[in-house]
């Protein structure tokens, strides 16, 4: 989709719960996220990227979706409009000598 | 909105945000395209962090030690965001006679272009980093070496750009140039929108490729796949940026206490070739398996990601970097193989510092395009 950032999207404006927790693995609030957008941070990957919100032990499974609806009210866009992060391997935290055992032939797991 | 400008920069990773940046400062009017969706989508968000010079090719170094000395120290002032740079030397590490000659190789040719990079053994290896195993006999060692965020580094270029009027577009793919009367001036988009410019920069990674052929200009480079992982947030350990003789992996701790490793399966160059790129199965606990050799302490850190990501393989493992004489308005910006991110600042602001005053200060005659020449 052609995003011209340089559309304009309006000042920051203060708000009184900017001090919310939204991410909670990474404490970002969403004061945060919502000044990153006129940073112009206008995707969740961007978003992600700049203040690791969902990038935590959860991995976005709890915050996503609130990151989603402050990005695009304060784009004016419709959250269905923004995609999703990507999901990464592995789907819950695993220890590296667990990840790095491969089982042999014949071995007891 | 008019699609004029004087440069139009195509690609919106590191390189091509950091040109548009340093461009703009300059009082250049500039506008960048993004095929993908999301700013620094390529290598620039995948990379290992690694700021390095040790192991470099001598036609590189000049200009990684240049951002080195110039740019990155003062990088997190100058783009207003947290680039972590960190520059607390470079343990490449060997655990063998064989990985020693390597090493000894790498080393003695730094030596010869001015670099403070040399041989310790393994005692003194572990007094720089004490959690490193036994198994460590050598390294090589260069404390101006070091490390850095690649997101907040890129997307800090991007912020900076755009604050300072560079009109980013994403999602807008170039699939063709077009010369007017002798001299490029045009990109043409897969949405048929045209974007003009009296210098065009192409700094789109391996997609170059296919863009710069619609022009006659065959860039040999190929894609090759490169993996990575992250742990959980742990105790803090070390500063130092990692790698190793054997290629195994490299690494390092971020600031938010996670640990970054890259690593390769062995299957690199051979993997299947779709737009996106995919973690493999066997690639992560290869990975780990060769971390915990060296670092026995972090046999229960946890992986809580990993990701994939494409390299601009150039045929001889350096960028192409500068002017193409064939055709006038066309600036080279690609083929970083995987040494992308610690150059960028160095490359970027010599590649705008070439398109407006016609020289650079750092001599690029040897990542020049016409370098490639038939064996015989």
């Amino acid at each position: 989709m052609i995003n011209d950032r340089s559309r304009d999207i309006g000042p920051f404006v203060p708000a009184d719960d900017d001090d919310m927790l939204i991410c909670r693995c990474e404490e970002v609030t969403k004061g945060e996220i919502r000044r990153a957008v006129h940073e112009g941070m206008w995707t969740i990957t961007e978003i992600r990227r700049y203040l690791r919100a969902g990038m935590g032990l959860c991995q976005g499974q709890t915050c996503s979706r609130l990151v989603k609806g402050i990005a695009a009210k304060e784009l004016g866009v419709s959250p269905a409009e923004l995609e999703p992060a990507t999901s990464r391997v592995p789907m819950r935290p695993i220890e590296m000598r667990i990840f790095a055992n491969e089982i042999k032939e014949g071995e007891e797991v | 909105m008019k699609n004029i400008a004087e440069t139009v920069v195509i690609g919106g990773g590191i390189i091509g945000c950091g040109i548009s940046y340093y461009l703009a400062k300059k009082g250049v009017s500039v506008i960048c395209l993004e095929g993908s969706d999301f700013i620094g989508n390529g290598g620039s968000s995948r990379n290992g962090g690694g700021v390095r010079q040790s192991g470099r090719d001598p036609r590189e170094l000049p200009l990684v030690m240049y951002g080195i000395k110039n740019y990155w120290p003062t990088l997190s002032e100058e783009l207003e965001v947290d680039c972590e740079y960190h520059q607390d030397g470079n343990l490449r590490l060997g655990k063998n006679e064989k990985h020693k000659k390597i090493l000894e190789g790498l080393t003695e040719r730094a030596v010869k272009v001015g670099l403070d990079v040399r041989m310790i053994d393994g005692d003194e290896v572990r007094r720089i980093n004490p959690y490193l195993s036994d198994e460590v006999t050598c390294a090589s060692w260069c404390p101006t070496d070091g490390h850095a965020n690649p997101l907040t580094t890129t997307l800090g270029y991007y912020k900076s750009a755009r604050r300072l009027g560079v009109r980013f577009i994403t999602g807008e793919k170039a699939v063709e140039l077009k010369k007017i009367k002798g001299k490029l001036r045009k990109v043409i988009c897969e949405s048929g929108n045209v974007y003009e410019g009296e210098t065009i920069v192409l700094a789109a990674g391996f997609e170059s490729r296919k863009i710069a052929e619609t022009i006659g200009i065959d860039i040999p480079m190929q894609k090759i796949l490169l993996e990575a992982l992250v742990t959980e947030a742990e105790p803090h350990l070390f500063d130092q940026m990692l790698g190793t003789a054997e290629a195994d992996f490299y690494g390092h701790q971020t600031k938010h206490g996670s640990f970054v490793f890259g690593g390769s399966s062995g299957h690199e160059g051979f993997t299947e070739i779709y737009e996106t790129p995919f973690s493999y199965s066997k690639t992560a606990p290869c990975v780990c398996r060769g971390i915990i050799k060296y670092f026995p302490n972090l046999l229960n850190a946890k992986i809580v990601r990993t990701w994939a990501g494409w390299m601009d393989q150039c045929l001889d493992g350096v960028p192409v970097l500068g002017n193409v004489e064939e055709v006038p308005g066309l600036v080279l910006a690609c083929g970083f193989s995987g040494h992308g991110f610690g150059i960028a600042p160095g490359a970027a602001s010599q590649i705008a510092e070439l398109i407006t005053e016609g020289k650079t200060t750092v001599d690029l005659s040897a990542l020049h395009y016409d370098r490639f020449k038939a064996k015989i």
